[in-house]
């Protein structure tokens, strides 16, 4: 026997409570790895973007085009290593709800900027150069939509049509990208800009927006300076910002989730606070004489207290461990899940990090009092409780 | 049998203050106790029995004079001192048992080891032993709840000598059992003395009890009043 089994069976000899109790704490904590999850994701963009990248956009908004010869003249600015042009599909998959987010890409150019981030056989790379209806596809959506290579698929947009009117066009799957970080995006699909540009029937040579890499971020404000200038009075006047700043903007257009998320974890823990707290209080009252009697036999006041601490954390840390467990199988349901639209939802390790500190502190707030009240307490009082 | 002094108590008071009043529960009480001793405190409520077997037990302070344990005053020990003092030299037995509901028999016996620097195995075979002594080995496993009173009682004087303490202190030990039980319990705090040396104070309402120690002492209004040597 050890202290640490005394504390197990102080905490487990009310069964329903223990067990009521435990289940809050597990909600709790499902509840924010689940949305924590959620929120990372969609800052993935954002938390993986480069500082050596730019995005560069129509000064008006970022719906507006960019005439495709600006990336030229863009390549030609000192402290630029390579630029991207992306235009927007708006594609979807057989069902107009079936969204797909694809993106005319210049194939070379993609991967001098985004390379760093992409993981792709160089077997089907090298086939995706040759084949102008080649497509490369992320993970997330060929696993989404079952698609392999190999596999020819229809497209949809929902924007441009074709020069025969159709706004249906026909792909070959030659390669599925993934992220070489985990928590990189996959929900991508690339398409050869120059077979986009010469089947589509709007005006051609139109891009949405340019990515940019530089040589050194150190360099970004001077070639943001230099970028922008350049075409300053033209009919297409620029607007260049950092990869970082650009996907932060995209996200808070959604609305400020992280505050959403931030008050509902918030307000379950500030319940399980009081919840455990009323608990633990409870529990530790009710063996006042217990206590009387371990003070009695000779057990320290201070191993008490640290008995009563440990209770309150093994508590939190049995509840809050279970629900992040829960909340990942849950997350991986969901990532299994076809039409779910938010993909690699994961608890990294900075969430897990950021749980175990909650736990921390929620087992200090909520046991300290007892624990305190458990070193005061007088034994000659104790016993008398009895 | 009685050995060389054990216990000192020099000039004692205790008082406590309740509201605006002052409350003297003893006023320079002398007393000593020997080794191999088993003294039965006896007097009605109020008189100060359990306060005095408090201040025995280090569980409570006096308000003046001194307590001697083995030539060591341990009136002026603190809090943390005590404990220890108490985990090292003194063994309880209480009315109503005081076991740990939610531990077993065995491991109720064990909790006073868990203060000492024993192994696992040597924690194990010295519960073993005091079980042994007191007739409940087959039933070490069970729960405290699943015993009878007199059973419970077994356990909790097992408890108390399981750390080889050189006194027991016991607080109204019978008072929560039938006659028979009563004299079982107290056959076996007797057996305690006579046959392993252990000094005894027992407090105890109950005369028939107190046939059972070696000194009755009366106490009433924090004075004793007489002293009777009965075996």
């Amino acid at each position: 026997m050890s202290d640490l089994y005394l504390v197990y069976k102080n905490l487990t000899r009310k069964k329903l409570r223990f067990f009521l109790t435990l289940f809050a704490i597990f909600i709790a904590f499902l509840i924010y790895g689940a949305l924590t999850a959620f929120d990372t994701a969609l800052n993935a963009g954002v938390e993986l973007s480069a500082d050596n990248r730019l995005v560069t956009v129509n000064k008006i908004n970022f719906t507006q085009p960019l005439p495709i010869s600006y990336v030229r003249k863009v390549e030609t600015i000192k402290g630029i290593a390579a630029v991207v042009p992306l235009n927007w599909f708006g594609g979807y998959y057989k069902d107009p709800q079936q969204q797909v987010l694809t993106f005319a890409v210049d194939p070379p150019k993609l991967m001098a900027v985004y390379g760093d981030d992409l993981a792709i056989d160089e077997d089907h790379y090298k086939n995706w150069l040759k084949n102008q209806q080649g497509i490369l596809v992320g993970k997330s959506v060929a696993d989404m939509y079952g698609w392999k290579v190999g596999d020819r698929i229809p497209l949809n947009s929902n924007i441009f049509s074709k020069r025969d009117g159709s706004t249906s066009w026909e792909f070959d799957v030659e390669g599925i990208y993934t992220g070489k970080r985990p928590q990189a995006d996959t929900n991508g699909v690339y398409i050869h800009y120059k077979y986009f540009n010469e089947t589509q029937s709007f005006g051609g040579n139109y891009i949405g927006w340019m990515g940019i890499k530089t040589t050194d971020p150190a360099l970004n404000e001077q070639v943001i300076k230099t970028l922008d200038e350049m075409f300053v009075n033209t009919p297409f006047e620029t607007e260049t910002v950092p990869e970082k700043a650009f996907n932060k903007s995209f996200i808070a257009q959604l609305g400020n989730i992280g505050l959403i998320i931030s008050s509902v974890v918030f307000a379950a823990f500030f319940i399980i606070l009081v919840i455990v707290g009323f608990s633990m209080a409870l529990a530790i009252r009710e063996r006042t004489g217990e206590i009387g009697v371990m003070k009695t036999l000779g057990f320290p006041s201070q191993r008490i207290f640290k008995m009563v601490l440990m209770e309150s954390f093994m508590l939190t840390f049995l509840g809050g461990s279970i629900g992040l467990l829960v909340a990942t199988l849950f997350l991986g349901f969901l990532n299994e899940a076809p039409q779910f639209p938010i993909a690699d939802l994961i608890l990294t390790k900075g969430i897990i990090l950021q749980a175990v500190g909650v736990m921390i502190v929620l087992s200090l707030i909520t046991g300290i009092i007892p624990a305190v009240n458990a070193l005061k307490l007088n034994i000659v009082t104790a016993l008398s409780r009895r | 049998m009685t050995g060389g002094k054990l216990y000192d108590l020099r000039g004692v008071s205790k008082s406590f203050t309740k509201g605006k009043e002052k409350i003297t529960i003893f006023n320079d009480l002398n007393m000593s106790i020997s080794e191999g001793d088993f003294l039965a405190i006896m007097g009605p409520s109020g008189s100060g029995k359990t306060t005095l077997l408090n201040l025995l037990g280090g569980v409570d302070k006096p308000t003046g004079g001194e307590i001697w344990f083995d030539d060591s005053r341990v009136d002026n020990l603190s809090e943390s001192q005590l404990a220890k003092w108490r985990a090292n030299n003194i063994g309880f037995i209480f009315q109503f048992y005081n076991l740990m509901p939610m531990l077993n028999a065995e491991r109720n016996v064990e909790l006073p080891l868990l203060l000492t620097k024993l192994s696992a195995k040597e924690r194990k075979k010295n519960v073993a032993a005091a079980m042994e002594l007191v007739g409940l080995s087959d039933r070490a496993k069970h729960m405290t709840s699943e015993m009878s009173g007199g059973q419970q009682q077994r356990v909790a004087i097992a408890r108390a000598i399981v750390s080889d303490p050189k006194l027991i202190l016991c607080d109204e030990p019978t008072g929560d059992l039938d006659r028979k039980t009563a004299d079982e319990i107290l056959s076996m705090l007797q057996l305690l003395n006579r046959e392993f040396g252990k000094t005894i104070v027992m407090v105890t309402h109950d005369p028939s009890a107190a046939n059972y120690a070696k000194r009755v002492l009366h106490l009433d209004k924090g004075e004793f009043v007489e002293k009777d040597l009965v075996a």
